[in-house]
């Protein structure tokens, strides 16, 4: 994974099928990004989920959440619909597993995103990371702590 | 490993003797199906154990995925005003099958409250409150979806079947 204090690579990867995200767009906002396995987890409160009941917590400390993972964008478009998820979910889908690469979480065997967190300061530089076990869900303690290390600067 | 963030208080619905060696503590929505799965498991878990364990409910209702997770949760708070949270975190994990906005008066016509003071309770700002702390407390803990077991403060992968067996060896 990426080394803290370093600069985060930028990506443009699409949201819907229509519509690219930056990550240089949220200069001067912190980031979150979320790389995760895949939609559609069978379980109530799978990691996105969570999130999307945490975003208020996320935006106190004027942070954005972003999703990563491998699906591709009409994938995400109805997952998010039918999760009613309020933050973006990026497709790393062609070339595919490129940004995951590019931020060392990539698992090559199953072709799908490792489960990942990444805080991204205000300037672009990473702040925090954690790699999961990609069976457990991070929950989102240690982002808040990252994002209140942030803010004591 | 995720720690409990609060303590337990005095704040907190509390069920079992003080001087329990063991406190459960379960972040739960009323919506939630394995949630109900764990509510007779922790019932078995009280009862075979008794007053070595003090069993602690706080709320984290998904709202998004769960249209009833916050009014029930409410709901039992609203109860605890008049003292019987037990009493209606029991009966609407019982019902969790017919959730719908009329069924927290038939309940709390059921168990006995003053209906009247119940729907006022349940509009009060101190109520919600004490569930978005809740849920709050939650997201510090780190909980990570529902059912979400603490065991002494201490974060407990598994869900409630584990949590018993675990309980059980450790009680050998």
């Amino acid at each position: 994974m990426l080394e803290k204090g370093t600069t985060a690579p930028d990506f443009q990867l699409n949201a819907t099928p229509d519509q690219k995200i930056k990550l240089s767009d949220f200069k001067g906002k912190n980031v979150i990004l979320a790389f995760y396995p895949a939609d559609w987890s069978p379980v109530c409160g799978d990691q996105m989920a969570l999130y999307n009941e945490m975003l208020k917590y996320f935006s106190k400390h004027d942070a954005q959440m972003i999703g990563i993972s491998v699906d591709s964008a009409w994938c995400h478009n109805a997952f998010q619909q039918d999760r009613k998820l309020h933050f973006p979910l990026l497709a790393d889908f062609e070339p595919k597993g490129e940004v995951s690469k590019a931020y060392g979480v990539y698992d090559d065997e199953v072709g799908e995103s490792k489960r990942a967190l990444y805080v991204i300061d205000q300037e672009g530089k990473i702040a925090w990371s954690y790699l999961s076990p990609t069976a457990v869900n991070p929950g989102a303690d240690g982002i808040l702590n990252a994002l209140e290390e942030l803010e004591k600067k | 490993m995720s720690t409990l963030k609060p303590e337990v208080s005095s704040s907190d619905h509390i069920e079992g003797s003080d001087a329990a060696s063991i406190t459960i503590v379960e972040f739960g929505d009323y919506q939630c199906p394995h949630c109900a799965h764990a509510y007779p498991i922790i019932k078995e878990i009280e009862q075979a154990f008794g007053d070595q364990i003090r069993f602690v409910f706080r709320h984290f209702p998904l709202q998004e995925s769960h249209e009833f997770a916050f009014p029930a949760a409410l709901a039992a708070e609203a109860a605890a005003m008049q003292g019987k949270f037990w009493e209606m975190h029991d009966a609407l994990f019982e019902n969790q099958y017919r959730l719908s906005d009329d069924l927290f008066e038939e309940l709390a016509e059921t168990i006995g409250l003053d209906v009247e003071q119940f729907q006022k309770a349940i509009l009060e700002d101190a109520v919600k409150q004490k569930v978005e702390d809740d849920f709050e407390s939650g997201v510090r803990s780190g909980v990570n979806g529902t059912p979400s077991f603490y065991v002494n403060e201490t974060k407990f992968d598994g869900g409630p079947d584990e949590l018993f067996e675990m309980l059980k060896e450790s009680a050998e």
